[in-house]
This record gives structure tokens, sequence and C-alpha cells, in this order.
């Protein structure tokens, strides 16, 4: 309006509320959010079909009977949840801790941890070297980190498997150096399938706690030398809390594939040192008890579900603190 | 420092824009009384604010304001890449505010190029005449053309990841100009070049314009871009256009507060209208006694209470206190080699800035502690509209 | 010694002692078991683990295996078929969710699709099973379509990061500079956005490829009797005396895997 001299002569006043313009952009943008749904319908749907939607059946599962030969009755029936604890005793039908499975859940949790604690021992030193690389070498390194993580998860567990044989490479240099004079049992052992779980997700906790240790700004660890601290005072005082978010990461991701692994304790811990993922096949195997097995599947992935929203809200507020600042 | 070399680089283009004549040619974009407004409810954005412009064919219309004031989203709304809220964008007095971005006779050049990176320069530069259907023999010819126009001929078979930042935006260029828009609309081209070839480019741009002859609507938040570049300047805040002017308007003529602050250093004075007529005034500054001529801004004429803007180059310093319009106690003295700028403290406490060309030898007499006089000529002050 | 081997001399605000030692000593470990699997893999001797000199024996015996010719087939045709699908729903859905403002149900989609990430293998594993059973039952078919529809499934995660990081690594800018130059949004789509996210599709397609590949836990569960997978297959001969011919089959499966792994991670790091 203060430009009066400047407009053209024909203005028209412009009518109040929407335009003409305004509602063509409208519509169009209503029409491409439709296109979008319409894009993303094919993924939605085959993931609902042979991924999510199967483990709604899961729950539908926990709740029958065990079937005579495998599969389930269907009867309704909540045996299958007090069974993931709780046994009846064969003889007087009272009510016992089902000492079987809670030794595997406790084996299961303590090699998970383990498992989560190793490889932050040795993967945040391995992250920061990486990260601490000349810009030419770096690449390197990282792929050679990458490389075991996208090789066959069996594979590698065979390989860990023939270093810790009877007459496996480890066996063979202890007796060649007369430490022992016999092999020593290895395979079959919880230790090794902690080692063979360190070593198959080692890369999960080195991947994320580099990204987040080349991101860092390593003028703040000068400021920390500038301002008196020693190395270790720095690593602790300045590097650490601020790849916290990446070390967490890395802890979920290594602890929920730990927590259910299947083919590692299977393979390293022989038919006797079950986990959880071995305890739910045995349901669709020889124990015949589907229900079970679908309880205790849900189990599982209720923890992981929890672990996984610990995450998320320590992450989130991670990032909120950061945005502050 | 920026605002230095506004005033002597606002002559050097005044005569271009006055060589070409003003107000009879026709207009090629308007826009009427838009409004564009982000969000709803507590989290609304008026970015546009009922502004109504009307951009002259082959004229180099600059947007000026700082960040956020709406420049951006105007433009926007002209290339088509937003719709307005309220009112209407004309190109040549056809209704366009409906139109997707593919189907409006106007390019841009992007503030970040935007230059498609699995193209060559070439093939950049023939995109939009692709697009058109335009028959191949037209399109080389035109590319060729285009590349000798930004000077780039030699590099037209190299991908645009391995060319400089400068050349990048003459392809950028070439590209918004090849299709013959009858609009070009630019959002900042320059703010990612260094000093020496910003320098170098806002020469180029002026050649470029005045070569082809299309209509150039440039943003900035550069006052002293806009003041060097454009035949007209629309500066702006909050969604809002202040004021639109030739460069030398806006600079010597500032009609509200923000646009004698946003561009150059400013003098502030308060008074009270004495007289007025012929677009000249009067004014009692009261708490120094002076009685000043000013000129006053288009429009309303203000009564009363009025503030007056003076540039610190068009006030003058005496070393006697008496023979100035008023007086001011020396604080500081900043040497700048080509000038020097005095800064005085008022009786009422304001500070006053004049800044003087140096010639050899030194006014005799000023040091700071020093009481002098200020010399407000008549032509020097205006009258804000506030 | 180390700090020499690094070629690092001063004060480095960077080094941490020990840690150079660490990661070396990871390197070390992370590859020493799969060296040995390599090399054993060319051992003439029956006993895996005494060498007894340089032969292609067991890969000749792997290769002339009637089993293990049909489960590689099998990996291989499951591994195309369900990546080739996998890419392009994930494709779709990663054109979907970005280069927009967002929209309602767009963190949604977002997170839907990446689900199947979240659950634990054996978890899905369990899930198919008993929901194939059920169809199994109900329609008699027993086919390769089970696997197939499960791969492809597990895959469209695997498929979707990398494009939709391609996507959005992207100047938004470009589409509309396209769209400034008279192009349509179709023409857009296959002049400007699609040549662009190719790098970001064939790093979806690879992985989604090795991922499939690689799959022991849900194939397990879901094959019907006499479809072995390559995975499948050599988890069951774990059960008996482990020979070379294992640790020749392994290699070679390395190989495929560090192939494709080595020209993803190539891909994903340029930017054209």
């Amino acid at each position: 309006m203060a430009l009066a001299q400047d407009v053209a002569e024909s203005v028209v006043p412009a009518e109040i509320g929407e335009s003409q313009a305004e509602r063509v952009a409208r519509e169009a943008d209503a029409r491409d959010v439709r296109n979008r749904w319409w894009l993303s319908a094919p993924a939605i749907v085959i993931i609902s079909a042979a991924s999510i939607g199967p483990l709604l059946i899961v729950v539908l599962y926990s709740f029958l009977a065990p079937g005579d030969y495998g599969n389930v009755k269907w009867q309704f029936s909540t045996d299958a949840w007090y069974n993931v604890i709780l046994q009846r005793d064969i003889f007087d039908d009272s009510l016992q801790w089902a000492d079987a499975h809670l030794s595997i859940f406790w084996r299961s949790a303590k090699l998970s941890l383990w498992t989560t604690f190793l490889t932050l021992v040795f993967g945040v030193p391995t992250a920061y070297f990486i990260a601490t690389r000349p810009e030419k070498t770096r690449n390197l390194w990282l792929f050679l980190i990458t490389i075991p993580f996208w090789s066959n998860l069996l594979i590698r567990t065979i390989a860990v498997m023939e270093l810790l044989r009877a007459e496996g490479a480890i066996n063979n240099l202890l007796v060649g150096l007369d430490v022992v004079d016999q092999p020593i049992q290895l395979m079959f052992t919880d230790f090794a399938i902690a080692f063979g779980m360190v070593y198959v997700f080692l890369p999960l906790m080195v991947l994320p706690v580099y990204a987040s240790i080349e991101k860092m700004d390593f003028r703040l660890v000068e400021a920390g030398y500038d301002l008196y601290a020693n190395r270790w005072q720095v690593f602790w005082r300045v590097t650490l809390p601020i790849i916290k978010p990446g070390i967490i990461a890395g802890s979920i991701l290594v602890f929920i594939p730990s927590l259910g692994a299947y083919v590692t304790p299977r393979v390293l811990g022989g038919g006797k040192n079950l986990m959880i993922g071995n305890l739910i096949e045995l349901q669709f195997g020889q124990g015949r008890n589907w229900p079970l097995g679908a309880a205790l599947s849900f189990t599982l992935m209720v923890i992981v579900l929890l672990a996984l929203m610990y995450y998320v809200r320590i992450a989130g507020g991670q990032q909120s603190r950061q945005g502050h600042a | 420092m920026d605002g230095q070399a506004g005033p002597s680089g606002a002559v050097s283009s005044q005569s271009s824009s006055s060589a070409k004549g003003k107000g009879d040619r026709k207009v090629a974009v308007t826009a009427e009384r838009v409004s564009k407004i982000f969000g709803s409810g507590a989290d609304e954005v008026r970015a546009v604010d009922d502004v109504s412009v009307a951009i002259r064919q082959n004229e180099f219309f600059t947007l000026l304001g700082p960040s956020g004031c709406g420049k951006t989203t105007l433009l926007r709304l002209v290339a088509g890449f937003e719709h307005p809220t309220r009112g209407r964008i004309l190109l040549d007095e056809q209704d366009i505010s409906s139109l997707p971005p593919y189907k409006r006779p106007v390019n841009t050049v992007f503030q970040s190029y935007a230059l498609f990176p699995h193209l060559t320069v070439a093939g950049n530069i023939s995109f939009g005449l692709e697009m058109l259907g335009r028959p191949k023999a037209e399109i080389e010819r035109t590319v060729d053309e285009m590349l000798k126009l930004v000077r780039m001929s030699e590099l037209k078979n190299r991908r645009t990841s391995q060319i400089s930042g400068g050349q990048q935006q003459r392809v950028a260029l070439a590209r918004a100009l090849a299709p013959r828009p009858k609009v070009l609309l630019l959002d900042e081209p320059l703010s990612a070049l260094d000093l020496k070839l910003r320098k170098e480019m806002q020469i180029e741009l002026k050649r470029l314009q005045h070569e082809t002859g299309i209509t150039f609507v440039f943003v900035t938040h550069d006052q002293e871009e806009a003041l060097t570049m454009s035949d007209r300047v629309a500066v702006m805040s909050k969604g809002k256009v202040l004021q639109i002017g030739s460069p030398r308007d806006i600079y010597d003529r500032p009609a509200e507060r923000f646009v004698a602050n946003f561009i150059g250093d400013t003098n502030f004075l308060e008074g009270s209208l004495e007289s007025s007529a012929n677009g000249q005034a009067s004014i009692r500054l009261q708490q120094y006694g002076a009685v000043i001529k000013a000129a006053l801004p288009e429009g309303k004429v203000p009564s009363g209470r009025v503030s007056v803007v003076v540039r610190p180059e068009h006030a003058a310093l005496v070393a006697d206190p008496t023979k100035g319009t008023m007086r001011g106690r020396l604080e500081n003295i900043v040497y700048f080699g080509t000038d020097t700028h005095y800064h005085l403290r008022l009786v009422d406490g304001h500070e006053f800035i004049i800044r003087q060309q140096n010639r050899r030898g030194a006014i005799e007499g000023l040091a700071t502690g020093a009481e002098a006089g200020i010399v407000i000529p008549d032509d020097a002050a205006q009258v804000l509209r506030d | 010694m180390l700090d020499m081997l690094l070629g690092r001399r001063g004060f480095s605000v960077k080094k941490l002692p020990g840690f150079a030692t660490v990661a070396l000593f990871v390197f070390v470990v992370l590859y020493a078991p799969i060296m040995i699997l390599v090399v054993y893999s060319f051992n003439e001797g029956t006993n895996p683990s005494i060498w007894q000199g340089f032969s292609l024996r067991w890969y000749e015996a792997a290769w002339s295996n009637s089993q293990v010719q049909e489960a590689a087939l099998r990996s291989i045709f499951i591994a195309v078929i369900a990546a080739s699908i996998a890419t392009v729903a994930a494709t779709m859905a990663a054109l979907a969710t970005t280069r927009t403002k967002s929209f309602r149900g767009m963190t949604f989609i977002y997170s839907y699709i990446n689900m199947p990430l979240m659950v634990p293998e054996i978890v899905s594993a369990v899930a198919l099973l008993i929901f194939f059973a059920t169809i199994k039952i109900n329609t008699g078919y027993t086919g390769i379509g089970y696997l197939l529809a499960a791969h492809t499934a597990f895959c469209i995660p695997f498929a979707y990061l990398p494009i939709r990081a391609r996507l959005e690594s992207m100047d938004l800018s470009l589409e509309r500079a396209a769209a400034d130059l008279y192009a349509t949004p179709w023409k857009t789509f296959q002049r400007v956005t699609l040549p662009l996210m190719w790098p970001g599709i064939i790093a979806g397609l690879m992985l989604a490829f090795v991922v499939s590949l690689d799959d022991v836990v849900i194939t397990e569960f879901v094959k019907s009797a006499g479809q072995e997978t390559l995975p499948t297959f050599m988890l069951g001969q774990l059960r008996r005396v482990v020979t070379p011919e294992m640790y020749a089959i392994a290699t070679a499966f390395l190989a495929v895997s560090i192939v494709m792994v080595s020209f993803f991670f190539f891909i994903n790091r340029t930017r054209t």
C-alpha cells in the first residue's frame, strides 16, 4: 500500500480467504499424498503378508493348546504362558519353577551382556582407530570392517569353529608350544558361544561408534588438552560423553541379535548349551509344543522392543539436548 | 565497511538506468496484494504480507532485505514453487498464480545453482530447450550461443563437478537464459562466491542483462550488490515491501527507519515539523536549537514530531563549534584511508557520525575530547514516514 | 614400534595409547579365522586342519556334488527374484517417503518398512513357520513361493535404506530446477531423479541380494522338504563330520559376498 504508485492501475481488491491458486495447490498436494501412499503400497503389503502380519498369529497361537504331532489344537489355553517359566510336576501336578527354561534365560542374558560388554571393549578402540586414520587410508580400514559385516554369518561361525576345535588352530598352537599336553575343550562351552557372538557381532558395534567419532569435532579434544586434561581425562570427560549416542546404538545393535541368537549357539554350543533361540526352535521340532514356542517368541520380542524403546528414549533425549545447544 | 562502497557504486549504476529511461516501459511481472502464509493458527508465518509490486520489462529489479524478510518466498511465488495464499501473480497481464513451474515462461538461477550432476555443461544448458521440444539444430545453436555469452565455450563437455564455483555460476546463468525466459529470477546467486569473483560476476550480470534485454529479478541481502546493480530496488522487511525506488532514491531518500538503517550508516535526529511545501520541510531540532531543511517522504505528509536522517558523508565537520548547525564532542576519530569517520556525542547523548573524504593535510585542531561544529546542508536531511 | 609403523610423530591430540594396538589385534582376530578357512579349503588331505599340500580337489568335489549344485542354484534363484521384487517395492516406497514436506503417515510408512529389522530373526522365522503351515494345510501348496515371499519381505528394508539415503542426500532444488526448465513431473523423474538415484538402487539391490543369499534362520524354518539353500545345506552338514569340502563351499560363498560388498562400498562412496 505504501507503494501505490508502483501498483498497476487495475488493482482489483484481492478476495478474502483462499485464492484459486492456493486451492489448486492444495488439491495438487492432496493428490501427491495419495500417490505417495499408492507408491508405498507394494512394500507395505509384502511386509504385512510375510513379516509383520504373521507376528500377530504368533500371539494367537500362544493361547492355544499344543497338537499331538506338532501344530496346535484349536482350544483356548494359557498353559503355554505358564510354561514359559513354570512347569507342572509329573508326579504331583504342582507348579514349580521351570529350572531348565530359567537356566536358558539366564544363559541368554548373561552371554548377551558379556557379548555387548566385550564388543564395547574391543569395538570402541577399533572405531576410534579407524576414525582417526588419515582421509586416504580411513576408507580402507572401514572397508575391512564392512566385509565381515556383510559376509555370511554361518560361514564366519564355521570359521570360529575351525579355530576352537580340538584339532583346531588354537589347540594346535597351544599343544605345539607345549603350553598344554592335551587339546583343551573350547567347543560346546559358553565361552565358545560368547567368543563366536563377539566375533560375528563386533562390526555392529564398530560401525555406529565410528560414525559418531567421525562426526566429532576434534577441536573439543584440543580444548580439553588446553584446559590441562591428560589423555585419559580427555577421553573419559570429553570424547566418551560426545560419542555416547553411537555407543548406545552399537550396544543395542549387538544386544538384540545376541539375545535372539540361533545359529551361533547351535554351531558352537552343541546340543546342550542352549539359548532362547534354540529353546524356541526346540518347541517346533522335538518339543512339539508350538504354543510354548509362540509364547517364548513373543516374550523375546517384547524384551527386544523394550530395549529398543529405551534406546529411542535415550537417543531422542540426546538429540533434543543437542538441539538446545 | 559494506556501506562505504555503496554510495560511490550507486553513482555508476545510475548512468545505465537513466540511459534506458524510466517509467514508460511496460510491466512484466505484477504481484497484486500477494500474501503467502505458512502454517496456521499459532504457528502461522506471514512470509509475504499483502505485497504489491510491478516489475517493468527489461529492468534489473532487486528484492533486498535481511534473511527471513520474504524476498525469496516472493521470488518462489513468481517461479511457481509456491502458490499465493491470497492475491495474484501476473506475467504480461496474465494470471499465472495457479500454473505449475514448468508452464511458466520464467527461469531461475538457484542459490545453490542446482546444476544436474549427471549431465555435462552443455547437457545442463540444453535441458530446458529439450523439454520445450525444440528442434535439435536449434538446441545446438542456442547452446553454443549461450556458452559464448557466458564465455564457457571451451568447457562445453565438462562435468559440472569438474568446474569451479564461478564457472558453475555461469553455467547456471546460461541454463536459465537458454530458453529465453520472459523473466529471469536470481536467488542470491552470488552469495557462494568469494569477494573478487562476486565483483566480477556483478559486472557480468549487468552485461548479460544488457545484452539479452531480459527482465532480471534479483534477490539479495547484500545492500552494496543491490545498489550497484539494480535499476530499481524493493526493500523488504517482515514480509512487507517498505520502499521501491532507484538505488539513489533508496539511499538518499529513505522513507522508513528500517530502510535507512539497513542500507548504509545513518544518523537519526528528532525534531518537529515547522512548515512544509513542495516536498520540502523545515524541521526544528529542539534539543540543538537549530532549524534545518529536509526532504519529505512521498505519500502522506507527517506532522508534529518527526524523525530525520542524515547520512554521515552528507554532513560536514568544522573545528569551530559555533560555526556548525549544531555541536558535539569528538569521541573517536577513525582513519579509513580514503576517508575518516568522526564520532561525536551530542548534548542529548546520541551519537552522530560524520564521514569526510581525506585530503592532504588534516583538519586543524581536531582531537578527541574537543568540541566541534556539525554542518547539515539544506539537501542533506530526509524526513521519515513514521 | 607401532607408532613408527603408523607414521606418527610428536603430540597428536587424536592419539590414545593402546587403542591402535587393540584395533590391530581386532583386525587380526577378525581375519585370521577366515584366512585359515580359506587356506584349508585348498588342503590336499581329508583332515581339515592338517596341511598336506595344495589341491583343488575339494572344490572339484563340491562342484560335482549334486546336492551342493542344487542348493546353490536354489539360493541364487531365490536371491535374484526376492532382491529384484524387494528393490522395486523399496524404490517406490523410498520415492514416496522422501523429497517432500512431511505428510500424515510418512513416519508410519518409514517405520513400518523398517520394522522387520527390529524383530529378532528367530521370532520372524517362527511366525512365518506358523503362518505358512496354516496356508500349507489349507491349500496344499508346498512350493518355493513361501521362501520367495519371506525373502522378499525381509529384503525390503535392506533395499530401502540405501535408496532412501541416496534420495535424501540429493539436492532438493534439482527437481525444482527441472520443473523450472519446463520438465513435467514425469519428465523430471525420468531425466533427473532416476539417473541420480541409480547408485542407490544398485546398492539396495546388492544388499538385498547378499542378505537373501546369507539367510539361514528364516529359510531353515520356512523351507519345505527338498528346498535346501546353500546356507541351510551347510548348517545341516555341520552335524556330520566336517570335511574341507565345506571350507571350499564357504570360500566360494565368501568370495561372492566380498565381490558384492566391495561393489556396494564403491558405489556408496562415489558421489556423482
